[in-house]
């Protein structure tokens, strides 16, 4: 049956279903990534801490290559990498461990409402044990005010904590001139870069970044792996979380997975040598995407800003369906409603609130998300589907009926139930 | 080039076929298993059957597996969830229980000369202090293989309101682990010593809560956050599902027929634990004054890896506090050397070692001289 339907000739162009379109949750692992690693599960199995035999040594050699593919991708000394086990193990050492080392010193800590919930917990955590912290608050196109940053910072302040790139809507943050407002303040300054490692161009030193959050399955290498940059010069000073073997310089105890090592330096490195050209395709897909949707449907709306913005994010909002609705009616497409850790819940997404998204228009966002593997055929079948979808909940719905007569829904005072 | 002949399996395992298999499998994917759409529940279902094989193996209920990046982090978990209790640690744990436990300041538990922890100590320890107390205690020594009195540990830990954590990295594969029989509260297992690959583990509790140590997105029921290593739990399952401790027999054999020869050519090996139960896999001996550090290169150069007591401490050899624990002194204690031995070692493989045992240890004159 598949032979023949994969011979048909007007079944060629269709995309492979359903169509992933789910890049910001994770991505599939590069085959070239896969290829690299391979050797080193079987075949070159060593614990790269084993310092006295030939199997020891190889594993070794390869973690430290991955470092230093890592590093270059960042414009880091290959000794400022640390290997964890993800970017949720990266932020929250960044964050408890500079907190937990200052705590006798400085004692406030600056993050933003839109940071990935790793990053809020641990800080509400921080609470818990006595720091304060300060949640700034975005402006309507998802971006920092910078000016509403340096009024935040006092001489308590231990560290700032800003997301590259926001996970559900994909908005750039101005790293470099946060970067530059911590430097000139003595505060330490982390990025929580999982979303933008591979995606744009960083570099640790001309954005003045002390530490940043990479993940390996957000950029085409594996899960289970992730790193954090430590800056040597000025030295960033911090806590461990996890104590033993006193490997990665002491930050991270416990054996390094070769394997997934070595897949993230090599996804790293294939980043760094495609992103130029990828990011052009990405954003034609995107803009293909986002043009297909606007011809077709009225009363859509774009969550975020538009041009600071990776190349493959859309978040958008459907005036007038219902968020499950919408959900079940396009089950060919894999798309998320918000972040994949929060996509089980009902809740509307919190950073589109933060936004100021109305609550309606929360509850029937999509996020888009396009990557490597997304092709043309993927963009026109998501807005066929998309379209379909939308125009045949509205048809159900007395709102856009309403809306259509000219209605405006606001003014209407609901009786209380 | 022919590779060595790999005996150092207490360090890591290779990867088993079936773990590899299902690795690569799950590679191929994509999907995060929190996303609801097809390819997360996907995901999810490979995580979750890995659960299942890897509670029914340790006799845990399913909620109660909490996969971890490895045995390191899931021995942090475990420690950071003792809260306020007092700790107690046995003088020969991993590096991963006994550095933090000590700078928090624990009690530490004596050892006998045969490397068993001392439980008249212990359960003095834990009686010392009215403050409830956290006692953690290894199943199986890395070093030595020497097995611990786990299940009297926990009657008599729970006796005094202490609860007991046990690290089982080294036993799970090789010997049976069972959590209730141990009456442990929790258990640390870790993928790479049985064949999964390096990078996950887990903490199994009886259902004691568990203090997160990753916060984030509600991943492992709020006790672990971070997206779910799936191709590696994957793995796991695979090489929890592979386990036969009958294969373990033979390499029992294998060990013993080693440990035979070994004192056989030279009555002054002392071989750790000898008179205990041990890991069917382990031989940790001394044989006189070489220093470890030259026997592991001399080996390796000979096409022989095994090492000098555990992989973990990157930088610097040092003695082994394990040795030293034991009572020997910390010359002996540099030149104790562990031979860990799996499921694809064979007879062979002993022949060879002892073929270049010999020639190591023979005086110089009587050794043939390689040409410069």
């Amino acid at each position: 049956m598949n032979s023949m339907n994969n011979s048909s000739p007007i079944l060629e162009n269709r995309p492979k279903l359903p169509v992933y379109l789910d890049y910001q949750a994770t991505t599939p692992c590069d085959p070239r990534v896969v290829q690299a690693m391979l050797p080193y599960f079987t075949e070159k199995f060593g614990n790269p801490h084993s310092r006295n035999h030939s199997y020891g040594w190889e594993s070794e050699e390869a973690v430290e290559k991955a470092r230093a593919q890592i590093a270059a991708l960042i414009g880091a000394d290959e000794k400022e990498i640390i290997f964890t086990s993800g970017a949720t193990e990266s932020n929250n050492l960044a964050i408890k461990g500079v907190a937990h080392f200052q705590k006798d010193r400085k004692n406030h800590i600056i993050t933003v409402v839109t940071e990935h919930k790793c990053v809020l917990d641990s800080c509400r955590h921080l609470e818990l044990e006595g720091f304060k912290v300060t949640y700034l608050p975005v402006k309507q196109d998802g971006l920092l005010d910078l000016e509403v940053l340096k009024a935040a910072i006092t001489d308590q302040t231990a560290i700032v904590s800003v997301m590259a790139v926001n996970n559900e809507i994909g908005v750039i943050q101005p790293i470099a001139e946060i970067g530059a407002i911590c430097r000139e303040r003595g505060v330490v300054f982390h990025t929580d870069a999982a979303q933008a490692a591979g995606k744009i161009p960083l570099d640790v030193n001309a954005m003045k970044i002390d530490l940043m959050s990479i993940s390996g399955h957000k950029i085409y290498g594996p899960k289970g792996i992730g790193a954090l940059y430590v800056r040597r010069k000025p030295r960033v000073r911090m806590e461990a979380m996890i104590h033993g073997g006193g490997q990665e310089r002491g930050f991270r105890s416990g054996t390094l997975p070769t394997p997934l090592c070595v897949g993230l330096g090599e996804a790293c490195a294939i980043a760094q040598k495609e992103m130029g050209s990828e990011a052009e395709r990405l954003k034609s897909l995107r803009d293909r995407l986002f043009s297909g949707l606007k011809a077709k449907l009225p009363d859509i709306y774009l969550n975020g800003d538009l041009d600071q913005r990776i190349p493959g994010n859309l978040n958008i909002s459907f005036a007038y369906v219902e968020g499950e609705g919408l959900m079940m009616g396009i089950k060919e497409l894999a798309v998320s409603s918000g972040s994949a850790c929060t996509s089980a819940s009902l809740e509307p997404s919190y950073v589109l609130r933060a936004l100021g998204v109305e609550e309606e228009l929360a509850h029937t966002s999509l996020r888009l998300g396009l990557g490597r593997f997304s092709t043309e055929q993927d963009v026109d079948y998501a807005i066929e589907h998309i379209v379909q979808a939308v125009a045949r909940l509205r048809e159900m719905s007395p709102l856009w009926e309403m809306a259509q007569e000219g209605i405006d829904i606001k003014s209407i005072e609901w009786a209380e139930h | 080039m022919q590779r060595a002949i790999y005996m150092d399996w207490n360090a890591t395992a290779p990867v088993r076929p079936e773990a590899a298999r299902a690795v690569l499998s799950a590679l191929e994917d994509v999907g995060n298993p929190s996303s609801v759409h097809g390819f997360g529940r996907n995901a999810r279902k490979l995580m979750e059957e890995a659960r299942v094989k890897l509670a029914n193996r340790v006799g845990a209920k399913v909620e109660n597996v909490i996969f971890t990046s490895g045995g390191t982090e899931a021995n942090t978990l475990a420690l950071r969830s003792g809260g306020e209790r007092r700790l107690i640690v046995s003088a020969i744990e991993h590096d991963s229980v006994l550095k933090p436990a000590v700078a928090a300041g624990a009690s530490v538990a004596k050892v006998d000369r045969n490397g068993v922890v001392d439980l008249d100590h212990l359960r003095s320890l834990v009686k010392q202090d009215a403050r409830p107390a956290l006692v953690s205690l290894m199943l199986a020594n890395n070093e030595t293989g020497v097995l611990q009195p786990v299940a009297d540990a926990a009657e008599m830990a729970h006796a005094h309101g202490a609860l007991l954590h046990c690290d089982a990295a080294q036993a799970l594969g090789r010997i049976n682990v069972d959590l209730s029989a141990l009456g442990a509260d929790s258990l640390t297992v870790s993928g790479h010593k049985l064949g999964a690959p390096q990078g996950v583990g887990a903490l199994v509790t009886n259902g004691t809560p568990v203090s997160a140590l990753l916060l984030g997105g509600g991943q492992e029921r709020s006790r672990r956050a971070g997206t779910e290593n799936v191709p590696a739990i994957a793995g796991f399952g695979a090489a929890v599902a592979a386990i036969d401790l009958a294969a373990s027999a033979n390499v029992a054999h294998l060990r013993d027929a080693l440990e035979q020869r070994l004192v056989a050519w030279d009555s002054s090996v002392t071989v750790f634990g000898r008179d205990v139960a041990r890991l069917p896999n382990t031989l940790c001996f001394t044989a006189g004054e070489k220093s470890a550090e030259t026997l592991v290169m001399a080996l390796d150069l000979a096409g022989i890896a095994v090492s000098a007591g555990s992989a973990c401490s990157s930088g610097k050899v040092r003695p082994s506090h394990v040795v030293t624990a034991m009572g020997y002194d910390v010359a002996e204690a540099g030149t104790a050397l562990r031979v860990s031995l799996g499921e694809t070692n064979t007879e062979s493989d002993i022949d060879a070692f002892m073929a270049a045992w010999k020639r190591i240890q023979a005086p110089v004159a009587t050794q043939i001289q390689p040409a410069a």
